[in-house]
C-alpha cells in the first residue's frame, strides 16, 4: 500500500462518523453534506431538474396561497415583491438599495462580519497555541469543552447587562459564540499534525513562522474549515438572536420583531427570505474558499 | 504511535491519564480564578459581573430549588420532544432521499435554501402562528434539529459498502430487505453522529426561544426573568452554568452511547495516527 | 564531515534500545547500517540527526557535539508520502530548505529546478507529490535533501517501500550523487544485498534490546558498481554472506 495515499485521504477521514476522543469529531459528519452534493452539482441535467423543481414548488405554493387566501402564508410573489419594496427598490446610485437596506441589512451584515472575523482569527490563533503543546491542550481542554457546550444565546443576557444594547454587545455575542468551534478544531488539527512531518520540519530547520505557514496550518486546514462552517452558522444565529431582543434599534432581526409586533406577516416572510438567501450565499462563499484552499493538493486524483 | 510534539521530539511519550486529568483540573481552577478576579477587581460593577464563587454557589443552591428544577425539566422535555420529532422525520426522509438520488438531487435546492436560514429567525413567525407556548418551542427545535440528522442519513447511505449490498442482492433479497439489513445498520453510526450534533442545536433553540418568550416555565425563562431583576446577573450566570452542564452531560451520554453501539466504526480501529 | 559516536546509548524509560555504540564515519564515507527490524536503526539515525537527545554517550560532528539538528545535515525518510508536504508543489517542496539561506524566490526556484533535473525529474516541478509514482516521490525527497548541498546525509530505509526495479535505479542515483558530491552518508537498511551494493562499509547491529555493533566490515569491490555485474562478483557474494551471517546469528556473534 502506498503511503502516499495516506494524506490524500485525510479529508475523507474527517468524515468518519464516530466521535472518539476528539472534540472536533462531533462536527465531522456534518461536513460531509456539502461534499456529498458536489459530485452531483456538476451534472447540467441535475441543475436543470433542480431549477424545474424549484419553479414547481414556488408555483404550487403560489396557487395554494392564492386559493386559500391565508394571512399567515402569503404567496411567494407578494413576499418577493415586499422584499423588493423594502430593500431593493432604491436609486441606482445606491446600487438599488433602499435606505431601509442601509439601516437594517448592512448593520446586521457588518456586525456578523466583525463577530465572525474576530472569532475566526482569534480562534485559529488561540487554537494553534493550544494545539502545539500537549500541556496547554490538557490544561485548556475541559474549559473549552464547557465553553462549547453552553448554548450561546444563554450568554446574551449577561452581555446585555455588562455592555448594554448596541453594536459592541452584538459583536461580542457573535464572536464569543462562534470562537469555540474554530478554536477547538484548530487545536485538534494542529495537534494531529503528522509527527514525521514535524521531524521533517526540524531537519529542514524551518523557523517557527515557516513551520506554521508550511506545515501546521496547511495540515490543520480541513479541520479548521469544519470549525469555520459551524462558526458561520452560529454567527448567523447569534446575529439574528441578538437583534430579536427587545431593546435593539436596527438590523434584520429588529425588522422581524418590529413586523411581528405589527402582525405584518408579509414583512416577516420577506425578512426570512432575505436571511435564507444571505445564509446560502455566505455558506457558498465559505465553501468556495475552502475548496480553493484545500482542494489543491489534497484530493486523490 | 504519537510523539510528544514539536518542542520535545524524541521518545514516544504521552501524558498519562492521571497527568491529563490533573492538568485539566488545573485549567478549570485557573479559569475559575480568572473569573473570580475579574469579578472582584471591579472592572465592571459587581452586580453586573459577580465573582465565580458566588455564581457557582448560586448554581449549587438552585439544585435544591423546586421551581427551578421544574423549569429545567420543562426545557429538557421540550428538547427531547423536539429532537425526537426531528429524528422521526429526518431518518425516513433521509433514507428515502439517499436511496433515490434523482429525488435527492431535485429536492436539494429547496433544502439548501432552508438549511442555512438561521433557525432563530423563525421565532417571530412561529410565535405568530402558534403562540408563545411549548408548541412553538418544540416546532422550532424540531425544525433546527432536522438538518444534521437528515444530511448525515443521506451521506451515510451513500457510504454503504456496495459489495455488501450486491452480496445480499445476489442472494435474492429485495430492495427493502437490503435497506433494512445492510444500509440501515451501516448508516446508523452516521445517524447517531447527526443526532449528537442536533442535540446541541436543539438545546440552543430551546434556550433561545425561552429567553425571547419570557414567560412560562423553563431554564431560559428563568434566565430571562433573572436578567430583568436588579442584580440578576448572578442568577443568569448560574443559569449559564446549568445550561453548559446540561450540554456537556448530553454530549457525553451520546458519545458514550455511540461508542457502545458502534464499536466497529473506522475511527476506533486505530486509523487516526 | 566526520561523524563520531562515543558509547552512544538510547533508552525509553526502562526499555534499552541502543547500548555502547562506538563508531567513526570518516569524511566522505558511505556507511550502511544493517540490522533486523526493531533493532533501533531508526533510533540511531534520529539521534544522529539531533531529533532526539542521546540518553548515554555522545554524538559529535567534526568535533562538535550534536545537541540540536546540525547544520549541513539532511535526512531522507522511508515514508515519502508523509515526509513530502502534499499541499506544496514538487518544486516548492524542494525549494523549502532554501528559505533559510535568504535566497530570492527566483533563485530558489532555479536551484530547485536544477536539482530536480539532476534526480531525473525535469518538468515535474509544477505537479504535486501525490500525482507522482512512489519512486518519483522518493526522488523528490532526495532532491529536497540535496538542495542545500549537505555534507552529512542520513537515509532511513529510503528505498524500503519501492519495487525492485525502482529501487535499483535509485541505488544507482545515490551512488552517482555520492561520487559527485562526496558527502558523508549514513544509509540505514534491512536489505543485506543493498547494503553491500551501496556501501563503502557495512555495520551490523544486533537485535534489541540494547543493540550493539556486531560487525564492522569494509566493502571493497573492484570497478564501478553496476547492478548486474557487481552483484555477480565473487567478492560481492562473499561479503553478502558475511553480512548475512552477522545479521542472522547476531545474537551470539563475537564482537571482535
Amino acid at each position: 500500500m502506498s503511503e502516499g495515499q495516506k494524506d490524500s485521504r485525510a479529508p475523507d477521514d474527517a468524515r468518519t462518523p464516530t466521535p472518539a476522543r476528539s472534540a472536533l469529531s462531533s462536527h465531522r459528519p456534518d461536513r460531509s453534506a456539502p461534499s456529498a452534493t458536489s459530485a452531483r452539482d456538476a451534472h447540467p441535467s441535475h441543475l436543470l431538474l433542480r431549477l424545474l423543481v424549484l419553479l414547481l414548488a414556488l408555483a404550487a405554493w403560489q396557487l395554494a396561497a392564492d386559493a386559500h387566501g391565508s394571512v399567515y402564508f402569503p404567496p411567494p410573489s407578494r413576499i418577493a415583491h415586499r422584499a423588493y419594496e423594502l430593500w431593493f427598490s432604491g436609486p441606482v446610485r445606491h446600487l438599488f438599495l433602499t435606505s431601509a437596506a442601509f439601516e437594517d441589512v448592512l448593520p446586521s451584515l457588518g456586525r456578523m462580519a466583525a463577530g465572525f472575523g474576530i472569532a475566526a482569527l482569534g480562534g485559529i490563533a488561540a487554537g494553534v497555541v493550544v494545539g502545539r503543546s500537549r500541556w496547554a491542550y490538557a490544561v485548556c481542554n475541559p474549559v473549552l469543552q464547557f465553553a462549547r457546550a453552553v448554548p450561546p444565546p444563554a450568554l446574551v443576557p449577561v452581555l446585555v447587562v455588562v455592555l448594554d444594547f448596541g453594536t459592541p454587545m452584538q459583536i461580542t455575542s457573535i464572536a464569543f459564540s462562534a470562537v469555540w468551534p474554530v478554536l477547538i478544531n484548530t487545536a485538534e488539527g494542529v495537534r494531529n499534525t503528522d509527527p514525521l512531518r514535524i521531524d521533517v520540519a526540524a531537519v529542514l530547520r524551518l523557523g517557527p513562522l515557516e513551520r506554521l505557514r508550511f506545515l501546521l496550518l496547511p495540515s490543520a486546514l480541513p479541520r479548521i474549515f469544519a470549525g469555520l462552517r459551524l462558526s458561520l452558522s452560529l454567527s448567523l444565529i447569534l446575529m439574528v438572536f441578538s437583534e430579536l431582543l427587545p431593546g435593539t434599534a436596527d438590523g434584520i432581526g429588529f425588522t422581524l420583531t418590529d413586523a411581528q409586533s405589527r402582525s405584518d406577516l408579509l414583512t416577516v416572510w420577506a425578512a426570512l427570505l432575505l436571511l435564507g438567501v444571505l445564509g446560502h450565499l455566505l455558506n457558498t462563499a465559505l465553501l468556495a474558499v475552502e475548496r480553493r484552499l484545500i482542494g489543491r493538493g489534497r484530493t486523490t486524483p | 504511535m504519537r510523539r510528544e510534539g514539536v518542542n520535545r521530539p524524541g521518545r514516544p511519550t504521552r501524558l498519562r491519564r492521571r497527568q491529563e486529568y490533573g492538568l485539566g483540573l488545573l485549567g478549570v481552577v485557573l479559569a475559575f480564578g480568572v473569573c473570580e478576579i475579574v469579578g472582584r477587581a471591579g472592572l465592571v460593577r459587581r452586580s453586573y459581573l459577580p465573582p465565580a464563587s458566588e455564581v457557582l454557589a448560586r448554581a449549587a443552591e438552585l439544585a435544591g430549588d423546586r421551581s427551578f428544577l421544574d423549569g429545567v425539566g420543562a426545557t429538557l422535555w421540550a428538547w427531547a420532544l423536539g429532537l425526537g420529532l426531528a429524528v422521526v422525520i429526518a431518518v425516513p426522509v433521509g433514507l428515502l432521499l439517499g436511496s433515490l438520488p434523482v429525488v435527492d438531487s431535485a429536492v436539494r435546492v429547496i433544502v439548501e435554501f432552508l438549511r442555512p436560514l438561521p433557525s432563530v429567525a423563525l421565532i417571530p413567525l412561529v410565535s405568530l402562528l402558534l403562540g408563545t407556548g411549548t408548541e412553538t418551542e418544540v416546532a422550532l427545535i424540531t425544525y433546527a434539529s432536522v438538518w444534521p440528522v437528515l444530511f448525515n442519513t443521506i451521506y451515510g447511505l451513500g457510504e454503504t459498502d456496495p459489495l455488501a449490498k450486491d452480496t445480499l442482492r445476489a442472494f435474492g433479497f429485495g430492495r427493502p430487505s437490503v435497506l433494512l439489513r445492510v444500509e440501515l445498520p451501516a448508516t446508523a453510526p452516521f445517524i447517531a453522529a447527526g443526532i449528537r450534533i442536533s442535540a446541541a442545536i436543539a438545546l440552543i433553540l430551546a434556550v433561545a426561544t425561552e429567553l425571547l418568550s419570557g414567560f412560562g416555565e423553563g431554564l431560559g425563562i428563568f434566565m430571562a426573568q433573572a436578567s430583568l431583576a436588579t442584580d440578576g446577573t448572578r442568577d443568569v450566570l448560574a443559569g449559564v452554568v446549568w445550561a453548559g452542564a446540561l450540554g456537556l452531560v448530553i454530549n457525553g451520554v451520546l458519545v458514550w452511547c455511540e461508542r457502545r453501539l458502534f464499536p466497529w466504526t473506522p475511527e476506533r480501529r486505530g486509523s487516526g495516527a | 564531515m566526520t561523524l563520531r559516536l562515543d558509547a552512544l546509548g538510547q533508552r525509553y524509560g526502562d526499555h534499552l534500545v541502543l547500548h555502547g555504540i562506538d563508531l567513526t564515519v570518516p569524511d566522505g564515507q558511505l556507511l550502511c547500517v544493517v540490522g533486523p527490524s526493531g533493532c533501533g536503526k531508526s533510533t540511531l539515525l534520529r539521534t544522529v540527526a539531533g531529533l532526539q537527545p542521546a540518553s548515554e554517550g555522545t554524538v559529535t560532528v567534526d568535533g562538535t557535539p550534536v545537541t540540536g539538528v546540525p547544520d549541513q545535515l539532511a535526512v531522507v525518510f522511508q515514508d515519502y508520502g508523509r515526509s513530502l508536504f502534499p499541499w506544496l508543489t514538487v518544486r516548492d517542496n524542494v525549494a523549502l530548505p532554501l528559505r533559510r539561506r535568504g535566497l530570492a524566490r527566483a533563485e530558489r526556484r532555479a536551484e530547485a529546478e536544477r536539482i530536480l533535473e539532476r534526480v531525473g525529474l525535469d518538468g515535474a516541478g509544477c505537479r504535486h507529490p501525490w500525482q507522482l509514482s512512489g519512486g518519483m516521490q522518493q526522488r523528490v525527497a532526495i532532491a529536497r535533501a540535496l538542495v542545500c548541498r549537505p555534507s552529512l546525509l542520513l537515509m532511513d530505509e529510503p528505498f524500503g517501500s519501492l519495487d525492485a526495479q525502482t529501487r535499483e535505479d535509485l541505488e544507482d542515483l545515490l551512488l552517482e550523487v555520492h561520487r559527485t558530491d562526496g558527502a558523508t552518508i549514513v544509509f540505514v537498511t534491512h536489505d543485506i544485498d543493498e547494503s553491500v551494493y551501496v556501501g563503502d562499509r557495512v555495520v551490523v547491529l544486533s537485535p534489541g534490546p540494547g543493540s550493539r555493533v556486531v560487525l564492522d566490515l569494509p566493502v571493497q569491490l573492484p570497478g564501478k558498481r553496476d547492478q548486474i555485474g557487481t552483484r555477480g562478483l565473487p567478492e560481492f557474494v562473499e561479503l553478502r554472506a558475511e553480512v548475512g551471517r552477522a545479521v542472522r546469528g547476531a545474537q551470539g556473534y563475537p564482537t571482535g
